[in-house]
């Protein structure tokens, strides 16, 4: 008997590179709770894309279904050109996953971490041995290889679990919130990092609730909210969907911040608000600059003491003001 | 179909591998983890000088020493408490993420617990000899064949195994590594203590007696008794064979099944 096999679909996008991971029409549902519903998007290979949202958007839910750790409800996925339902096992000796909290084995050194990642990939002794040796190399641990992990500080956790989802050298990297919990200088160095990996010709999908951080590293940002796909772009077009600069006055006291909001207010095109601190009011405007003379003298006049206003580029948190109606940041129920 | 077959001879090889590589790795965090080692093994030892010197000369056990009848009861006991880590294990890697890992990995699936289990059978291997030489330290005195005394340890840690088993469908439906270790012994205490292991059962009140003789722990601390001393081991052989198979089949489906459905 012969086993016959459906070929591997390779989905590829219409544009120059193949799509690296293919999403269409992926909905999953916890419940009443509707984790993702109705998602499509395409990556292409060799580049970052960002899957950009406040807890509980669906993002760990798409990373879980990409990695064969969760089955859709509906739609179908493709991951390295394989089927995440039906090819679950070709599939995942391709593909390297970082989760959310560290999978770091405290009592193994770091070297026996990823000796027993490369046994688990199906890599001879001497592979995994090798593979282990030059990737801790690569994330600076060589010095700290042969120490229980458990003495490792939350940044060297981190990279060598970066390291173990990178031992068989996979065709895509899904990082699920990568730099949670790092302080920045350790968050800088993890950046460096993912954009090697991606100038090496890996492709890479990560997730975070960082609007700097998707700005900083994806070539192209999804942003979801609610389980929906809300926007897709690079960052600079999605920076445009807000139609212009945003100003900023930071008042001195809180109590005047309502003051300050009424002589904004009144200067612009409407959305003035005023942020969470209590004390800042932005709104999007057109040649901001030119009004700022003006805002500054009413302010003044007004009684508002300030103690500072500039106009600046959105940052992506306006953006999803500008998409949702409310900031990422926002407590929500999940 | 020759194709067929070896897909299915390597599929069988990283099956043994991947298990392998699993045990070695719980292994090593037993020989690293004290706290482990301490409870795995100090724990029995307490018991034993416990039992034989407190509450020993108070126990009326008929002819022959209270140590001869007490060590095949405390090495039941050894592999059933040591059941009860399978199920922390496995819950501390679920709620870890290191499941995740694994599950996001091309080895057999059947391998984190399978190589959990592994792991726990050696542990009962060395804790089993280890106990057997306490026990000859302080009197302890096999009275039986040389075949009889190697089926000692076989006996052991197959009984052992089954517990593993029902231990890691607890672990598994948990996924709590406290949680796991409440779940494991809130049972398994009374249930050894109802048992033969330290007391003959015809001691106690009827009702307790007739749950205590066909207690799957009474049936095979009897047999381990038989089996030490060179006495009767029919009927405790079969009951014990049928308590084991059963336990194994029903709960590493009800195990393997919930391992299955993570997500």
């Amino acid at each position: 008997m012969v086993e016959v096999r459906e070929a591997p679909e390779r989905h590829e996008s219409t544009g120059a590179r193949p799509s690296a991971i293919v999403v269409r029409g992926m909905s999953k549902a916890y419940g009443k709770v509707q984790a993702l519903d109705d998602v499509s998007l395409d990556v292409a290979a060799g580049t970052i894309h960002g899957l950009l949202g406040p807890n509980g958007a669906g993002k760990t839910t798409l990373v879980r279904i990409l990695t064969t750790l969760l089955p859709p409800d509906s739609g179908r996925a493709w991951v390295a050109g394989f089927d995440v339902a039906r090819e679950a096992t070709q599939l995942r000796s391709r593909i390297g996953l970082a989760g959310q909290s560290a999978a770091v084995d405290e009592y193994l050194t770091g070297r026996e971490n990823l000796e027993l990642v490369g046994r688990l990939y199906h890599l001879n002794r001497s592979t995994a041995e090798r593979r282990a040796a030059e990737l801790l190399e690569r994330f600076d641990l060589t010095e700290a290889a042969d120490r229980r992990s458990k003495t490792y500080s939350g940044g060297m956790r981190r990279r060598l679990d970066l390291a173990a989802s990178l031992v068989a050298d996979p065709e895509v990297l899904l990082l699920d919130e990568p730099t949670t919990g790092l302080d920045p200088r350790a968050r800088r160095e993890l950046w460096a990092v993912i954009r090697q990996l991606v100038s090496d010709g890996t492709t890479v999908m990560l997730t975070t609730q960082y609007l700097e951080e998707a700005d900083e590293l994806a070539d192209r940002i999804t942003v979801v909210d609610l389980g929906r796909v809300i926007a897709e772009g690079t960052a600079q077009e999605l920076k445009q969907r807000t139609h212009g600069d945003v100003l900023s006055v930071v008042v001195e006291d809180s109590a005047q911040a309502d003051a300050a909001l009424g002589v904004v207010a009144r200067h612009g095109s409407g959305d003035a608000r005023i942020d969470a601190d209590g004390v800042t009011v932005t709104m999007p405007v057109a040649g901001g600059a030119a009004k700022l003379a003006a805002i500054i003298r009413d302010l003044d006049s007004g009684g508002v003491a300030i103690s500072d206003i500039g106009v600046r580029r959105p940052s992506l948190d306006d953006v999803f003001l500008a998409l949702t109606g409310h900031t990422a940041g926002a407590d929500r129920e999940d | 179909m020759h194709d067929t077959l070896t897909a299915l001879r390597l599929e069988a090889r990283w099956a043994l591998s991947d298990t392998l590589a699993m045990a070695r790795r719980n292994l090593i965090r037993y020989v690293r983890s004290p706290e482990l080692l301490v409870f795995s093994t100090i724990n029995p030892v307490m018991f034993v000088l416990l039992f034989t010197y407190i509450f020993g000369g108070a126990i009326d056990v008929g002819a022959g020493n209270y140590i001869d009848f007490l060590l095949p009861g405390i090495l039941v006991q050894t592999v059933v408490f040591g059941a009860v880590q399978t199920g922390v294990g496995l819950a501390e890697d679920l709620s870890s993420g290191m499941v995740d890992r694994y599950r996001s990995l091309p080895m057999a699936r059947s391998a984190v617990m399978a190589g959990r289990i592994l792991a726990d059978t050696v542990r009962n291997v060395f804790v089993v000899l280890l106990m057997i030489g306490v026990g000859h330290a302080i009197g302890f005195r096999f009275n039986a064949s040389p075949a009889a005394i190697i089926a000692v340890p076989i006996v052991l840690v197959i009984f052992g195994q089954a517990f593993s088993w029902i231990s890691a469908a607890i672990g598994v439906s948990v996924r709590e590594a406290e949680t796991a270790q409440v779940a494991g012994f809130v049972w398994i205490f009374p249930l050894t203590f109802m048992s033969s292991m330290f007391v003959p059962v015809h001691t106690m009140p009827g009702w307790l007696e007739a749950f205590a003789s066909v207690n799957p722990i009474t049936v095979t601390v009897d047999l381990l008794r038989g089996l030490t001393q060179g006495g009767e081991i029919m009927p405790s052989l079969w009951q014990a064979a049928a308590w084991t198979v059963g336990l194994v089949a029903f709960f590493s489906t009800v195990a393997i099944t919930q391992y299955r459905r993570l997500s």
